[in-house]
C-alpha cells in the first residue's frame, strides 16, 4: 500500500509537469509560426524553461520513488 | 533515503579529480584550442575582409577603366566625325569648284557659239541681202518689162490704198 | 556512425538481458522461495558499490574487487573489499551483512556502507538501519569513484589530442578527433557562454562551462554503457551533482558584483516595508537554483538507468522470455532517447550555470 500511494504521487508530479510543457512547447511553436526568424532564440528558452519545470517534477518523482522503496 | 544523501567520500574524489581535470584542461586543452580557434577565426574574418576590400577596389578600377574607355570612345568618335566633316567640305568644295568650272567651260562654249553663230547669221545675212537684191532686180526687170504690167502693177496697189 | 550505433544499442540490450538472466538464475537457485525484487535488484544497480561485478552470478560471480580505503579514529586503513564480499554472512533477523576477514577485521558492510563491529564482533539494527555502530570515513575507490577516474580520463585524453593537433598544425581546419570536437566547443564558448555572459566577462567562465560540459556529457555516456568500463551510475550520483552544483554556486558567489548584492538585498523599486520579506525569499534563490540543477542531474540520469532496468525486469517479473519481445524494444526505445538525455543533460547543466553566472556578472542598466 504504501508503495502504490508513493507512485500516486510520482504520477500527479508527472502530471503536472506535462501539462507545463506541454504549454510551452505549444505557445513555442506558436511563437516560431508567427515569427520564424526567432526561432533559435525561441527554442533556446523553451528548453530552459521545460527543464526547469522538469527539475521540479522530477523531484516529485524522486520523492515518490523513494517512497516506493524501503530504505 | 540514502540515494539523495551526498556521500562524503564520492564527494572528496569528484572535488579532487574534477578540480584538477579542470586546471589540466584549462592549461593543455583549452588555452591552445581556443586560441588556436579563436586566431582561425580571426584570419578568416580577416581575409573575408580584405576579399571584400578587394572587391571594393576592383570595383573602383573597374568603373576608373569604363570612364577612361568611354572618354576614349567618345574621342575616337569626334574625331571620326571631324574627319568626316572635313572630307565631306572637301568633297563639296571640290564638286563645287568643279560644277564652276564647268559652268565656265559650257558658258565659255556658249558664248562662242553665239558670237560664232551671230557672225554666221551676220554674213548669212548679207548674202541674203545680196542674193535677195539680185532677186529683186531680176524680179522687177521682169514684171516693169511691159506698159500692161506696169499698169496691173499700179491698179493693184491703189485697190490696195483703197481698201485700206 | 548509424551502422556503429546499431551495434552499440544490440550489445547494450544484450548484455543488460544476459547479466540480468544470471543474476535471476542465481537467487533462485540458492533462495528458492524468495521472490524477484525488482526494487532491489534496481536500487542495486543504481547505487555505488565496492565492488565492480562483471558478469556471473551476485556473489561468487566475476567482479573486480575495489580498494576500500577508511579513515579510523586509529589512522587510515586499507584493505580489498574481497574480503569484506567473501567474508562471513551473516543474518540477524530480517537484515543481512557481510563480515569482513583478514585483513578486514572488525569491519563489516550492510547495504554498501561500512561500520566498525562493536567490541562483540556485532552490528546492531534499529527499523532496519544500524545503530549504534561507529561509521569510519569511507574514501573508497568505489565503482563510481573507479568510472570517474575513467570518464575523466577519457575527457582529458580527447580533449589533449584535439588540443595536440592545433599546436602540431596551427590554426588550420580541423582534421580527425578535432573535427568532430571543435564545432562541440565553439558551441559551448558561443552559444552557451557568450551568449548568456556579458561580452567583455564570458572569456574568463568558459573554461568551467567547457569542462563541465564534457565531464557530464562523457560520464552520462558511460552510464550508458551497461559493460565494464561503463555501467556506473555517476552523473546519477547526488555527490557528483552536488559537488558540480557548488562549485556553480561558488562561482556565482565569488564574481557577483555590486548590481547582484544590490538585487538581492536591496532589490530596487520595493517599498521599504516588503524587505523583510524580499531579502529571504531573495537569499533562498540564490540556494534554489544551484539546488535545481543538482536535482535536474541527478533525477534525469538515475531515472533514466531505473527506467531501462524496469523495463529489463519485466521478463523477469514474468519469468516468461516471452516478454521480452515487449520489454527488449521498450528499454532500446528508452536507451535512445537516453543518449539525447545524455547529452541535453550535458547542455543543460552548462545553459543554466552560465545564466546564472551571467545573471551575477551582468552590470546595472538602468
Amino acid at each position: 500500500m504504501y508503495g502504490s500511494i508513493a507512485a500516486i504521487g510520482a504520477g500527479l508530479a508527472v502530471l503536472g509537469a506535462g501539462i507545463g510543457i506541454g504549454q510551452i512547447g505549444g505557445k513555442a511553436v506558436e511563437g516560431i509560426a508567427r515569427n520564424p526568424e526567432a526561432s533559435g532564440k525561441i527554442t533556446t528558452t523553451m528548453i530552459i524553461a521545460a527543464a526547469l519545470i522538469e527539475g521540479v517534477a522530477l523531484f516529485g518523482v524522486v520523492i515518490g520513488l523513494l517512497g516506493g522503496t524501503p530504505a | 533515503m540514502d540515494l539523495v544523501l551526498p556521500d562524503f567520500g564520492l564527494l572528496f574524489w569528484t572535488g579532487l579529480v574534477f578540480c584538477s581535470l579542470l586546471f589540466l584542461l584549462a592549461k593543455f586543452a583549452w588555452k591552445p584550442i581556443l586560441s588556436a580557434v579563436n586566431e582561425r577565426g580571426n584570419s578568416i574574418a580577416e581575409a573575408l575582409e580584405l576579399a571584400e576590400k578587394t572587391r571594393e577596389e576592383m570595383k573602383t578600377l573597374k568603373a576608373e577603366n569604363d570612364q577612361i574607355l568611354k572618354v576614349a570612345k567618345a574621342e575616337r568618335d569626334e574625331i571620326l566625325k571631324d574627319a568626316k566633316q572635313t572630307s565631306n567640305a572637301m568633297i563639296e568644295s571640290a564638286k563645287e569648284k568643279s560644277k564652276e568650272e564647268a559652268q565656265k567651260i559650257v558658258d565659255a562654249a556658249r558664248d562662242s557659239i553665239r558670237s560664232e553663230k551671230a557672225a554666221a547669221m551676220a554674213e548669212l545675212k548679207t548674202h541674203v541681202a545680196a542674193i535677195s537684191l539680185e532677186i529683186a532686180e531680176k524680179v522687177v526687170r521682169t514684171e516693169l518689162s511691159s506698159d500692161e504690167k506696169q499698169k496691173a502693177l499700179a491698179s493693184n496697189l491703189a485697190s490696195d490704198i483703197n481698201m485700206n | 556512425m548509424k551502422k556503429a550505433l546499431t551495434y552499440f544499442i544490440i550489445a547494450l540490450v544484450f548484455s543488460v538481458t544476459s547479466f540480468a538472466v544470471m543474476a535471476n538464475d542465481h537467487k533462485e537457485e540458492s533462495q528458492e522461495e524468495k521472490e524477484f525484487d525488482v526494487s532491489e535488484m534496481i536500487m542495486h544497480h543504481v547505487k555505488d558499490a565496492h565492488e565492480w561485478h562483471l558478469w556471473g552470478p551476485e556473489h561468487g560471480g566475476t567482479s573486480i574487487y575495489l580498494p576500500v580505503i577508511l579513515k579510523t579514529d586509529e589512522g587510515i586503513e586499507t584493505f580489498s573489499s574481497s574480503h569484506l564480499y567473501h567474508g562471513e554472512l551473516v543474518h540477524i533477523g530480517e537484515n543481512h551483512y557481510y563480515k569482513g576477514t583478514g585483513p578486514a577485521e572488525g569491519f563489516a558492510m550492510f547495504h554498501e556502507k561500512i561500520y566498525e563491529l562493536d567490541e562483540h564482533g556485532m552490528l546492531h539494527f534499529e527499523d532496519g538501519h544500524v545503530h549504534g555502530n561507529v561509521k569510519p570515513m569511507d574514501f573508497s575507490i568505489t565503482k563510481n569513484v573507479t568510472s570517474l577516474f575513467i570518464g575523466s580520463f577519457l575527457v582529458f585524453i580527447l580533449m589533449f589530442s584535439c588540443a595536440r593537433f592545433y599546436k602540431k598544425n596551427g590554426a588550420v581546419a580541423p582534421r580527425g578527433i578535432a573535427k568532430f570536437l571543435e564545432p562541440l566547443i565553439l558551441f559551448v564558448q558561443d552559444d552557451i557562454a557568450k551568449a548568456n555572459i556579458n561580452e567583455k566577462k564570458y572569456k574568463k567562465f568558459v573554461p568551467f562551462l567547457l569542462t563541465v560540459f564534457f565531464f557530464i556529457w562523457i560520464n552520462n555516456l558511460l552510464g550508458l554503457i551497461p559493460i565494464f568500463p561503463g555501467s556506473a551510475n555517476l552523473t546519477g550520483n547526488i555527490s557528483v551533482t552536488f559537488f558540480l552544483a557548488c562549485l556553480t554556486l561558488i562561482i556565482i558567489l565569488v564574481n557577483g558584483n555590486k548590481n547582484y548584492w544590490g538585487h538581492i538585498f536591496a532589490p530596487p523599486g520595493v517599498p521599504k516595508a516588503l524587505l523583510p520579506i524580499m531579502i529571504p525569499i531573495e537569499i533562498v534563490g540564490i540556494f534554489t537554483k544551484p539546488f535545481a540543477l543538482m536535482i535536474r542531474l541527478f533525477a534525469n540520469i538515475t531515472a533514466g538507468h531505473i527506467i531501462i532496468l524496469a523495463l529489463i525486469s519485466i521478463i523477469f517479473i514474468n519469468k516468461n522470455v516471452a516478454w521480452g519481445a515487449l520489454s527488449v524494444p521498450m528499454a532500446l526505445f528508452i536507451s535512445v532517447l537516453e543518449l539525447l538525455v545524455a547529452a541535453l543533460q550535458a547542455y543543460l547543466f552548462a545553459m543554466l550555470s552560465a545564466l546564472f553566472i551571467g545573471a551575477a556578472v551582468e552590470e546595472a542598466h538602468h
